[in-house]
């Protein structure tokens, strides 16, 4: 579009005022800004010391968890779907036959590359048996990159640790733990 | 023999300049807090004393700011012309540091019992020295020369147009910068700094109530020499990256950003001693020339803190208001900040010779001035040199635009 096209509207900025033209009243009202800020509250969060306030930490998409069952045994049973669902493709399951009989497989392996992952839920959501969920946990570090391949033994111990504050999703609907 | 004399210049530097670097280390950590919050943060408030873990509020920043640019490596790129390169922060430092021979900080000591000494120490470090604010001038514009020659030195498009832009800005600027101080002279008759603060301390009247024009116009052009917003456009990060540093790291670079306090530091010191009465507060201090300790101690701490206060203003002006277009800058120098200049110079100059005429003390004086000052910024205003309308002509496109220049 050329700027002598006849279909373009121009708009002219309106005329400015006397205080305008002087500078120094609007000066005034631009430093009058700059103060009120200067002793306004600050919207910092002192990061370590103070935690932010986490509204839901149900629906809190933070780092994963591998669920378990009433027995103690993982819950996953190796179906592959939340691996299809994932975008960003870091989650990589190696099924194996089940040693136990009310299921047919399970996950020998079972790492997720933290790095990679999105923390879009999509795993979640998939899963057929509320395997895998995501907790409010939010800081996480590490000191290498291998650090953060989570594998299935990391995963199980970060329900261990959340259980309580974040009950599963079948817990919460009252469905029959398996 | 000066045997005693010397000694106490000597003093007098040492402290001034283990005060000035203290001050401008503090300074960078006041600029970051007064960033901070009024972007509503909290600013640098982590680093106390090192391996413990007490915070201070982060006054250990400036240390830790200090020893970083100690030993980061003091890289020279390959194509920067050498010598120049390393002279350029050495001599915008030394200006800088050299101007506050002439500025006075605080008036004068008590007689001491010393031999050798046979008259009150005053606090400046070279007193009675008759072309002091003469000696400000030449030294201010030797700093141009540190801001053009790294520009030069460092070959790279953006410190150059930095380097020039800080040329033609300086120059535009002492023209209006000289002209305030004319008219403080004019009514004080002396160059001396510590003289003009000893006449506003006698008759009590601050040059602010006397010449608002004046300081206007000082204020705004020492705001631009000092290259603070809105007037930094020698160093404008959005638009050259850094500016005539670019090039430079390290402690090189270190010289460079004290200077620019420096610069600072001493806008503030002459605008405070030139227009708001330096050491000077009404029924506090006195005006005499011979003081006991606490006078002394109260005048050096009554001019400290107005000019920290003026140093906060000059932070808080950088964080309202945007960064002037090259050609505004221009503008506002040649087109309004001159004029108004020279009317506030014939101003002080028919007043201050028929004062005597006027009647009504200062009052008279005071009143004029002021009517005639809000005038004059009336005019400007309605002139609107500043408003130039450089947007694109809807009717012209740009390259109809080159083919008929070029025919
Ligand atoms: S949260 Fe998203 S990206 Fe992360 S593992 Fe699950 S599906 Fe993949
Ligand atoms: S976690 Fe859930 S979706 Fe993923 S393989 Fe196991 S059962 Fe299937």
């Amino acid at each position: 579009m050329k700027p002598n096209d006849p279909t373009i509207r121009w708009i002219e900025d309106p005329p400015m005022g006397l205080s305008g033209r002087m500078y120094l009243p609007l000066f005034v009202q631009g430093l009058t800004t700059t103060v009120k800020h200067l002793f306004s509250r600050k919207v910092t969060l002192q990061f370590p010391d103070e935690r932010p306030k986490i509204g839901n930490p149900i629906i809190y998409r933070g780092v994963h968890r591998l669920n378990k069952d009433s027995q103690g045994r993982v819950k996953c049973v190796a179906c592959f779907l939340c691996a299809t669902a994932c975008p960003a493709h870091c989650i990589d399951i190696v099924g194996a036959e089940s040693p136990w009989p009310d299921r047919e497989k399970y996950c020998e392996s079972f790492t997720i590359d933290e790095l990679r992952c999105i923390y879009c839920g999509m795993c979640e959501e998939a899963c057929p048996v509320d395997a895998i969920e995501l907790t409010s946990f939010l800081d996480l570090t590490g000191r290498s990159r291998e650090e953060m391949i989570f594998d299935k033994e990391k995963l199980l111990s970060v329900y261990d640790k959340t259980k309580d504050r974040e009950p599963s999703q079948s817990v919460r609907l009252g469905v029959p733990v398996l | 023999m000066h045997t005693p004399e010397t000694i106490v210049a000597l003093i007098k530097i040492v402290l001034m300049l283990g005060g000035l670097m203290t001050a401008a280390a503090y300074l960078v950590l006041v600029e970051r807090w007064i960033a901070a919050w009024v972007q509503d943060r909290q600013g640098p408030n982590r680093v106390g004393i090192p391996l413990t873990k007490i915070r201070l509020f982060g006054l250990g920043q400036p240390l830790a700011d200090g020893l970083k640019f100690i030993f980061k490596e003091d890289y020279t790129p390959a194509q920067v012309d050498k010598g120049l390169y390393t002279l350029a922060p050495i001599i915008i430092l030394t200006a800088a540091l050299a101007i506050f021979a002439v500025i006075p900080f605080g008036s004068v000591l008590p007689m001491i019992s010393v031999p050798g000494i046979s008259q009150p120490i005053e606090l400046i470090v070279a007193p009675r020295l008759d072309v002091g604010l003469v000696y400000v001038f030449a030294l201010s514009s030797i700093a141009v020369y540190g801001v053009i020659l790294g520009g030069w030195a460092s070959n790279n498009k953006y410190s150059f147009l930095g380097g020039l832009r800080s040329s033609a800005q300086l120059i535009a600027y002492e023209i209006p910068l000289g002209l305030g101080i004319l008219g403080v002279v004019l009514m004080s008759g002396t160059l001396r700094l510590d003289k003009i603060i000893t006449d506003q301390a006698t008759s009590g009247v601050w040059n602010v109530a006397l010449q608002p024009l004046g300081l206007l116009v000082f204020g705004v052009a020492s705001f631009a020499e000092a290259a603070r917003l809105p007037f930094d456009l020698p160093e404008a990060e959005q638009e050259l990256v850094g500016g005539y540093h670019t090039e430079y790291a390290g402690m090189r670079l270190l010289l460079f950003l004290i200077a620019e306090f420096l610069h600072m530091v001493t806008a503030a010191f002459l605008l405070v001693i030139l227009y708001f009465g330096g050491w000077h507060l009404w029924g506090l201090t006195g005006s005499g020339d011979i003081v006991t300790w606490p006078v002394a101690i109260l005048r050096i701490v009554v001019l400290t803190a107005k000019v920290l206060a003026m140093i906060l203003f000059f932070m808080m002006v950088r964080w309202s208001w945007p960064r002037f277009r090259f050609d505004q800058l221009m503008s506002l120098a040649w087109t309004v900040m001159l004029p108004l200049g020279v009317v506030n110079l014939l101003l002080m100059a028919v007043l201050t010779e028929y004062r005597s005429h006027l009647g009504g003390g200062w009052w008279a004086f005071a009143i004029i001035s002021w009517v005639v000052s809000i005038g004059a910024c009336v005019v400007a205003g309605l002139m609107a040199p500043l408003s130039v309308d450089n947007r694109p002509k809807p009717h012209v496109h740009p390259w109809d635009a080159e083919t008929s220049l070029g025919d």
